[in-house]
């Protein structure tokens, strides 16, 4: 054989087009809805209309009698095999945890729980079938709202004693990693800038486009499970761990999946039941919820009353920052649940050298779907807390939001800094993001402009807002997860199998739902191993294949799963070259590697490394100290999270008459350090980008008293079109802060633009009116809140003192019904 | 059951169906194009997308019998896929990152060509009008808004 392989032109840094997008864009793709097996049954779930209520009877007989229906079961049908919900991340010791049951017999705790199903020969069969199925409740008093669950004077579930479920407190005093916040609160009260806010997190729920569907065939020797989950592996262990089938016994399949967010980061009550269905009447099954279910039983997420108190002193130098949360779980603590709103916190402080810093979480139930991560999960909260809060220190000492940012933040040359948080930020560049954000956003033109039409009087005024934000991602080193008490490990497993023909598979423990990662894995095997990128085959998402991994969330899959597939491809170039020498007749330290080929230096002697291939499979020839294969792989676990950051500008047109907005241009320079792929982080960054717009300008799941969600269908719950958004300037840093914690210099960006953007939107919002003497408008900035606002001191209505104090019931900034 | 008679991608096609069944359904159920998806139960997302005589129309608001004796065409059909060719629309996707997870993908590709089939020409405002009836959650539209002016641009060249 000869070799011809020529070296291709550097991979990473190229923008490839993605290698999914061929099936994507002809409708060759399998989502699980997609699948039909033979004598497959479908399955349509009966839902509870009362957030809180006992169930009296289920009468099934009409539902059963109803054409080609095969079996209706309830709560009361199932014992042990039916399994529980987990919660895999109880925050504290004395966390109280209601036990959660995919399909209880006998209390429902929030509008949309199951309470039965019904098995058809086919879904619209099911589905008429599901509406005979006769469902007596007995209502009870439900609750609903933080500030109601923490009065416990209704209790979502009464056997508990309170709604109150974890307090989980980090003070850097006691941590060692700063001082008292206490002390610095004081000082500032009688000689600096207190300024302390109650901000609110409204619920949103992750509505990916693929609505969430699952199919289970136990006719095999291993029962499978196809699920459209973003955790394939994490879902093999939970039914085994809860459903009593051994782990070796389930097979998860994650196929195509359109969308996550978070949202199909879960264990479900639905998968659970298809599962026990399956298994009962040993046939496949598939269940694909409506959107209106989808909207209604799929977890929600963000949910917080932040309460909020910031020390300065005269010149704007923040001394201390405090932190209370109140964080809603919903009825149950679902999967990472609680975890969410901790995740947080650590990043308050976000790029500020804070001398001291306490945060307190307090997560309580209510009678209400389940929340749980949405894209950013935790620090998006985090960050708009902070990057609210210093625009309003800024306006209290009188200067440019962005003069206050850089009195507080971490230099570029001070990298590696320990936040007052704990965490080791091991590079950045804040100066550098910020100066390059400003040039290409027109800063100083547009606050020129602002300051024209203010001057003017113009009826629509402009409104410039900043978020210079960090966040920790790569979750997570396994040490940390198993100090915060979560119950498995952050690492990653990648192999690499050479296939006799010299084309390469690489098997990843992340699980893709529309990040490109066959694309970008592909680029970086392309130029580590040297080989073709279009030889390079990523395989993923299947427990049969991939048999080890933890799957895609909190940006993870490039730095911790990248990087496992660095180290699996360094040791399949270590085995290589142990065959080269062996094959070539020369001593391994004779031998370089490099474009895909061992050669022996100062000779014209060498091998390609798809040859070496061949020559294993062959194994006519191999050395006696090795096996007959270079296939290799790796399990890495980071050493500590990645800390991309950048700074956002938005501009922000609002009509004082009318209260509507609209967004005039939006910067961002994110520093995310080596870019793998800039077609593929473009559009990671404005896909986030509108997420986070979307917080602060439209979205909002909002339940009525009864518990009712009355955003429960895309006719109300309000996602942004083509036409509500704007293209984006998207740049970066010249010189980006190349991360220290993996081989590649990469940082992640699935949560960035999700995690910056709503502050800006917000900060610019209140920049355009607060001349009108409006310091908060609470999110989603409707027309009318914008309106209220701006309205507020008008004619005899009692005029709200500006921002402080106002830690108690009705007053500023909390609409009406706000947070409850 | 209501027996209709239609054309689908080319081919010719005859089904006994229940008055009540959508066109969506149909395509998928009956057909097996899986390719055409359903997002939402509101007729809101646009992923049904598919072209009844030449017109996109969201496929879960046209029930089966509608279609019958029309002619209709999914994303499976828009381009002879088997000998390898893409619709241009399909080529400026790819081209542009239009898409990541791809599940609203056949539905915004077919609006697009319907948009570009009415306005050849179409300012980025116009496009985003004309796109506003489909949902994505990945791109923020960015990517395809530009994949549509792409594929404009393309077609004047």
């Amino acid at each position: 054989m000869t070799a011809t392989q020529d070296r291709p032109a550097a991979e990473i840094g190229k923008d490839r087009r993605r290698k999914e997008d061929q099936r994507l864009i002809t409708g060759r793709t399998r989502w699980t809805d997609n699948i039909t097996l033979p004598g497959m049954l479908h399955l349509a779930m009966v839902r509870s209309p009362f957030a809180h209520a006992t169930i009296t009877s289920v009468d099934v007989e009409a539902a059963k009698a109803s054409p080609n229906v095969v079996a209706v079961l309830s709560g009361k049908d199932f014992g042990d095999e039916l399994g529980v919900c987990i919660n895999a991340w109880p925050i504290t010791p004395d966390q109280k945890t209601p036990g959660h049951s995919p399909m209880p017999a006998d209390r429902v705790a929030f509008a949309g729980e199951i309470v039965a199903v019904v098995v058809a020969r086919s879904a619209a069969e099911a589905r008429d079938a599901a509406e005979l199925v006769d469902v007596e409740y007995d209502e009870q008093p439900a609750v609903i709202g933080i500030k109601n669950a923490l009065r416990d004077e209704v209790l979502a579930h009464p056997d508990l004693g309170t709604n109150k479920s974890a307090l989980w407190v980090f003070d850097s005093a006691e941590a060692g990693t700063g001082s008292d916040v206490e002390a610095a609160i004081e000082t500032a009260r009688t000689d600096g800038i207190l300024i302390e806010r109650e901000y609110r997190q409204q619920r949103l729920i992750p509505a990916f486009m693929e609505p969430r569907s699952v199919v289970v065939d136990p006719t095999g020797e291993q029962i499978t499970m196809w699920s459209a989950t973003q955790i394939p592996h994490i879902l093999r262990f939970a039914l085994a761990a809860t459903t009593g089938v051994p782990e070796s016994k389930i097979r998860v399949i994650a196929p195509d999946v359109g969308g996550g967010f978070g949202g199909k980061l879960q264990t479900t009550p639905e998968e659970w039941i298809a599962w026990a269905v399956a298994r009962r009447l040993s046939k496949p099954v598939k269940y694909t919820e409506t959107r209106s279910e989808s909207l209604m039983a799929a977890h929600h997420g963000r949910d917080q009353v932040q309460t909020l108190t910031l020390a300065a002193d005269k010149e704007g130098n923040v001394t201390g920052f405090k932190v209370h949360l109140d964080a809603d779980l919903g009825a149950y603590i679902a999967v990472v649940g609680g975890g969410v709103p901790v995740l947080g916190a650590f990043m308050f402080n976000a790029i500020y050298k804070f001398p001291s810093y306490r945060f307190e979480c307090q997560t309580v139930l209510t009678n209400t779907t389940f929340t749980d991560a949405y894209r950013g999960a935790g620090r998006p909260e985090a960050t708009y807390a902070i990057e609210r809060i210093m625009d309003e220190l800024a306006t209290e000492v009188g200067v440019d939001p962005l003069e206050i940012r850089e009195r507080n933040w971490i230099k570029h040359e001070e990298f590696p800094f320990t936040t007052v948080a704990g965490l080791e930020y091991d590079t950045g560049n804040y100066e550098a993001a910020t100066a390059k954000a400003k040039e290409s956003f027109g800063y100083d033109a547009l606050r020129a402009e602002q300051k024209e039409r203010r001057e003017r009087g113009d009826r629509v005024q402009l409104g410039i807002g900043v978020s210079t934000f960090t966040e920790m991602c790569g979750l997570a080193p396994s040490r940390v997860l198993g100090s915060l008490d979560y119950g498995a490990g952050g690492w990653e497993h990648a192999s690499v199998r050479m296939l006799a023909t010299g084309k390469v598979e690489i098997v990843t423990g992340a699980s893709a739902h529309g990040q490109g990662h066959e694309t970008a894995f592909s680029q970086i095997v392309a130029d580590r191993l040297g080989v073709p990128f279009e030889d390079v085959e990523v395989l993923h998402g299947d427990t049969q294949i991939a048999h080890k991994g933890l799957d895609t969330y909190g940006s993870r899959s490039l730095v911790v799963g990248g990087e496992a597939l660095v180290k699996a491809v360094d040791k399949v170039i270590d085995k290589a070259k142990h065959l080269a020498a062996h094959l070539l007749e020369a001593s391994e330290d004779d031998l370089e590697y490099k474009g895909g080929r061992f050669t022996v230096a100062g000779t014209d002697q060498g091998v390609a490394i798809q040859e070496l291939a061949t020559a294993a499979f062959a194994a006519h020839n191999y050395p006696e100290d090795m096996e007959p294969s270079i296939d290799a792989e790796a399990t890495y676990d980071p050493v500590n999270f990645n800390y991309p950051h950048g700074t956002h500008l938005c501009a922000m047109e609002v009509d004082t008459e009318t209260g509507a907005v609209k967004m005039r241009k939006y910067t961002c320079c994110d520093d995310i350090g080596t870019i793998i792929n800039p077609l593929i982080v473009a559009g990671q960054i404005h896909g986030g980008l509108v997420q986070g717009i979307a917080q602060a300008l439209w979205e909002e799941a909002v339940h009525d008293d009864a518990g009712t969600l009355v955003s429960g269908s895309f006719v109300d719950y309000l996602l942004p079109t083509a036409a509500d958004t704007i293209s984006f300037d998207v740049v970066h840093t010249d010189d980006p802060s190349i991360a220290t914690t993996n081989t590649l210099g990469t940082k992640g960006v699935g949560e960035a633009g999700t995690i910056a953007s709503t502050p800006a939107v917000v900060n610019a919002v209140v920049d355009a009116v607060r001349h009108l003497g409006v310091s908060d408008i609470q999110m989603p900035c409707t027309p009318e809140r914008v309106w209220r606002a701006i309205h507020a001191g008008d004619g005899d209505a009692p005029t709200p003192e500006t921002a402080m104090p106002h830690f108690r019931e009705g007053a500023l900034n909390q609409d009406e019904g706000a947070g409850q | 059951m209501t027996k209709i008679e239609l054309t689908v991608d080319g081919a010719a096609v005859s089904d006994d169906v229940e008055p009540r069944m959508l066109l969506v359904q149909y395509l998928r159920e009956k057909l097996g194009k899986t390719g055409t998806v359903i997002g939402c139960d509101t007729s809101n997302c646009g992923a049904c997308t598919v072209h009844l005589d030449g017109t996109s129309v969201k496929s879960c608001n046209v029930l089966a019998v509608q279609a019958n004796g029309r002619t209709v065409t999914t994303i499976e059909g828009l381009a002879d896929t088997a000998e390898g060719e893409l619709h241009p629309v399909q080529e400026s996707f790819r081209e542009c990152h239009g898409l990541q997870c791809g599940f609203c993908t056949p539905g915004m590709i077919m609006q697009a060509v319907d948009l570009l089939g009415e306005n050849p020409n179409p300012t980025e405002e116009e496009v985003r009008l004309g796109m506003e009836g489909n949902l994505c959650r990945c791109t923020g539209y960015h990517n395809i808004v530009k994949s549509v002016l792409h594929a404009a641009e393309g077609a004047k060249a």
